[in-house]
């Protein structure tokens, strides 16, 4: 089973992670006319975060946290390609100061994940994937209002290329990710970045992401490690006592755990339940998440059988 | 299965590049029309100037005659410079063709953005003051609030007027011609007018500019000259000046802008931050007038901006009018009416719209944008456009326009602290903003104060978009009320003060000679 969420990848990035453990990024396909879905909580917070390379607390917004409810699925087509798609809602608060918290629906992103190449390679197994994700907001949420705002309001395009190699029931899935991000726009007519700009349009500068996992994959436990390295390609950092901005250089290397157990006595049903650090960041929060899920499997070969 | 491949293949690339194919920003102002006045107002030289009792205060000698050697060494240059045009360099002869006075309040805005951040405590929780004697260090000066920027748009904005006056007085002078009227082997790359070029009128207003924005953003200074010297550039490039016709504004701009600066060294800025027993004091006495005094809600607390701007002397009247045009108290922090406007602020606050937020953010130019002053300017110069005006009644209707918003904003300021009203947060700490809460107390609101002041300068320059200016003032006004950090009293007590310091720059206005 994986759930998907790019934009956890993007979003998590200030507001705070929103780590799903099942994630397009596993090694793990859904099998054909098999359809999992179910939904994930998650928790992130920060009281400490980087202006450029400058960390620090504020006083003025204490701890910010974010509570994110997801609901997500995914279909199998075929036994080597499915289809994902991922939507929060979230919101957000700050324990001091003035500034209101927001919440609302954030971003639909829908994903084709497809394995190309499956084989036997040494003592284990070798596969290949490839995945394409779409994403755009699905309310008009205010982006600009960060570190507040649940979402930068970015339509993405995001291509990963994910290896996977399997030895029993020991395993290692690194992949890398480029996020092509669209302009936004914001509330107001003017802004400045390094320099003047006289449009409410926001060039965002694109992503890439990579990841490497590794751990214990059974068909009852998954653990695995998780280290996770995000990088905004071009963008400014924040100036000194300055406020965040939405195409801000927003870079972060996390790292955490996520713990998935399938049921075998209530057949499709499983639990997962993840924690992420970050370890450095830059024009980010310092973001601790912690996040829980259920799913279940609806196999519709059963179904079409039994009939 | 190949087939698929394919498919698949080629649907991830179509889904890569999606967002990607259209990257270009689009900025309304890059690219603009080349200037080409409606009116030359060769006669300028005749309206009245804000800071020079006459033109002739300052002396600008005569330019060499137009058969003299020296003189036809300087066509020369041009001519070579013409040969050898790059594609840059003509986009810089775009660039500041669209409007010298329009461009270098462009860079007046940007300034203001990027110094428009308040200091980072030190740390046992205090706060460091920008030196302008020593701009480099952190702090760097200077932390271009409102205020400071308000006043900064005027003295700049009156020197480039000023000094434009001077200019077109000893352009109809010397009526020496432009250098691709003298020469027909210099092109004019720029639209031709009947205008003497002797003192370039761009080099006077970047003259002004560089001088002023030396004073008020020193961090800025190489920055600033190095435009200058490329805006000076592009008009000898384009046939328009010659050298010694740039040299000759660059003279006139500076001594303009001597007398300009001299009056900003005595108008009380200075003293507009104050001492921490002046600020006590402001604390004591509005506790002991019965009422609840403003607290800043910063964290740590930080001492109340500019407490001591309102003594700042005005352009359109004198300290006295400050005094005397002060608005009557706001309603007692302990009276029916306070606790009804206060709920009122509380419903905004928890029911913040989506429409209302685009509201409050439209309008709130906070921490690291140009300020209230600076989105007017916006406002004004994106409208002036259209409308062809010459450098001297570009600069004039700005200055028109930032004395009214400076002089706004001294009113506005001596109001707040001489009542000392605070926030609706203090009073009520469930009140949640949309956007930060200024340091300063809340009787009367600047941005109503700035806005009605700018709406009516405005609409009295475009009376045509009057109705939709003042419309503009109240949404800006609402805005403040929407966003929780402002009481009703506050934003139409302050638009009505903006619209009486308005009213000043009118009557200014209709007796300087430019009509």
């Amino acid at each position: 089973m994986l759930i998907k969420k790019i934009l956890s990848m993007l979003f998590l990035i200030y507001c705070s992670a929103v780590g799903y453990s099942q994630t397009d990024i596993d090694a793990i396909m859904m099998s054909k006319n098999n359809f999992c879905t179910g939904f994930m909580y998650t928790h992130n917070s920060w009281d400490q975060y980087w202006e450029g390379t400058f960390k620090r607390n504020n006083q003025n917004l204490g701890t910010v946290s974010s509570q994110m409810i997801g609901v997500m699925g995914n279909y199998g087509l075929r036994d080597n390609l499915n289809l994902l798609f991922a939507l929060p809602y979230i919101s957000t608060k700050a324990s001091m100061g003035t500034l209101a918290g927001q919440k609302g629906l954030q971003d639909l992103s829908l994903t084709v994940k497809w394995m190309p190449i499956e084989k036997k390679w040494g003592k284990g197994d070798f596969s290949l994937y490839t995945l394409g994700t779409l994403s755009a907001p699905t309310t008009n949420y205010v982006a600009d209002y960060l570190p507040l705002s649940i979402g930068m309001r970015s339509k993405t395009a995001m291509v990963r290329l994910m290896l996977d190699y399997q030895v029993k029931h020991f395993f290692v899935t690194g992949s890398a990710a480029y996020i092509f991000r669209d302009r936004v726009t914001i509330d107001r007519p003017s802004y400045y970045t390094t320099e003047l700009h006289n449009t409410n349009k926001v060039d965002m500068p694109d992503m890439t992401n990579y990841n490497l996992r590794t751990g214990y994959r059974s068909s009852t436990w998954i653990a695995e490690a998780v280290l996770d390295i995000a990088h905004t390609q071009g963008g400014f950092d924040i100036t000194k006592n300055n406020m965040p901005f939405l195409s801000n250089q927003m870079n972060m290397t996390r790292a955490g755990a996520n713990v998935k157990y399938t049921f075998s006595s209530i057949e499709g049903l499983s639990l997962i339940g993840n924690v992420m650090f970050t370890l450095s960041g830059r024009n980010v929060g310092q973001t601790t998440s912690v996040g829980a899920g259920v799913f279940y499997i609806f196999d519709f070969n059963k179904k079409k059988n039994k009939s | 299965m190949k087939k698929i491949t394919i498919y698949i293949g080629s649907l991830l690339l179509l889904l890569a590049f999606m967002p990607g194919c259209n990257r270009s920003i689009e900025d309304r102002t890059k690219e603009l029309p080349m200037l080409e006045p409606v009116k030359t107002d060769a006669d300028a030289g005749d309206w009245k100037p804000v800071v020079l009792a006459t033109p002739t205060e300052v002396i600008l000698t005569a330019p060499l005659a137009s058969n003299n050697a020296a003189y036809l060494r300087e066509l020369n240059e041009i001519k070579g410079l013409q040969q050898n045009l790059t594609d840059a360099q003509r986009k810089t002869i775009q660039y500041w063709g669209a409007g010298a006075v329009l461009r270098w309040n462009e860079i007046m805005r940007e300034l203001v953005a990027k110094r428009n951040l308040p200091p980072y405590q030190n740390a046992d929780g205090s706060y460091p003051t920008p030196s302008a004697a020593n701009p480099f260090s952190y702090p760097v000066f200077p932390f271009s609030n409102p205020p400071y920027a308000a006043r900064a748009y005027a003295y700049v904005s009156v020197a480039q007027y000023d000094a434009l006056v001077a200019a077109y007085y000893y352009k109809r002078l010397y009526t020496r011609q432009a250098p691709y009227k003298t020469d027909t082997g210099i092109k004019a790359l720029l639209p031709e007018n009947t205008l003497p070029a002797y003192p370039s009128e761009d080099a006077v207003v970047a003259s002004a500019a560089v001088e002023l924005l030396k004073l008020l953003f020193p961090a800025d200074a190489a920055y600033v000259q190095q435009k200058a010297n490329e805006h000076m550039e592009a008009r000898i490039m384009a046939g328009m000046n010659t050298r010694s016709d740039i040299e000759a504004g660059v003279t006139l701009g500076r001594l303009v802008a001597a007398k300009v600066i001299a009056r900003a060294a005595n108008d009380n800025m200075s003293k507009a931050v104050g001492t921490p027993a002046q600020w006590a004091q402001l604390e004591t006495d509005a506790a002991a007038g019965g009422e609840v005094p403003w607290k800043s809600l910063d964290a740590p607390s930080r001492p109340p901006m500019l407490p001591f701007y309102g003594r700042v002397r005005p352009f359109l009247f004198d300290s006295l009018t400050t005094i005397a045009i002060r608005p009557p108290a706001p309603p007692s922090t302990s009276s029916e009416k306070f606790k009804a406007e206060l709920e009122e602020v509380k419903y905004y606050s928890k029911n913040a719209t989506r429409d209302r937020i685009a509201i409050v953010h439209n309008w709130a130019d906070g921490v690291g944008t140009s300020t209230p002053p600076g989105h007017w300017n916006l406002i004004a110069a994106e409208d002036f456009v259209p409308l062809r005006f010459s450098e001297v009644r570009w600069a004039r209707n700005l200055a028109l326009l930032n004395m009214a918003v400076m002089d706004a904003g001294i009113t506005c300021w001596d109001t707040k602290y001489f009542y000392y009203n605070p926030r609706p947060t203090q009073m009520d700490r469930e009140i949640k903003t949309t956007t930060g809460i200024p340091n300063f107390p809340a009787y009367i609101s600047g941005h109503s104060t700035f806005s009605a002041a700018a709406a009516t300068v405005l609409g009295y320059i475009v009376p045509a978009k009057a109705n939709a200016y003042d419309a503009m003032a109240v949404e800006a006004s609402n805005s403040r009320l929407y966003g929780g950090i402002h009481y009703r009293s506050d934003c139409e007590v302050g638009l009505a003060q903006g619209k009486k310091v308005g009213n000043f720059a009118i009557a200014r206005g209709q007796t300087d000679g430019c009509n």
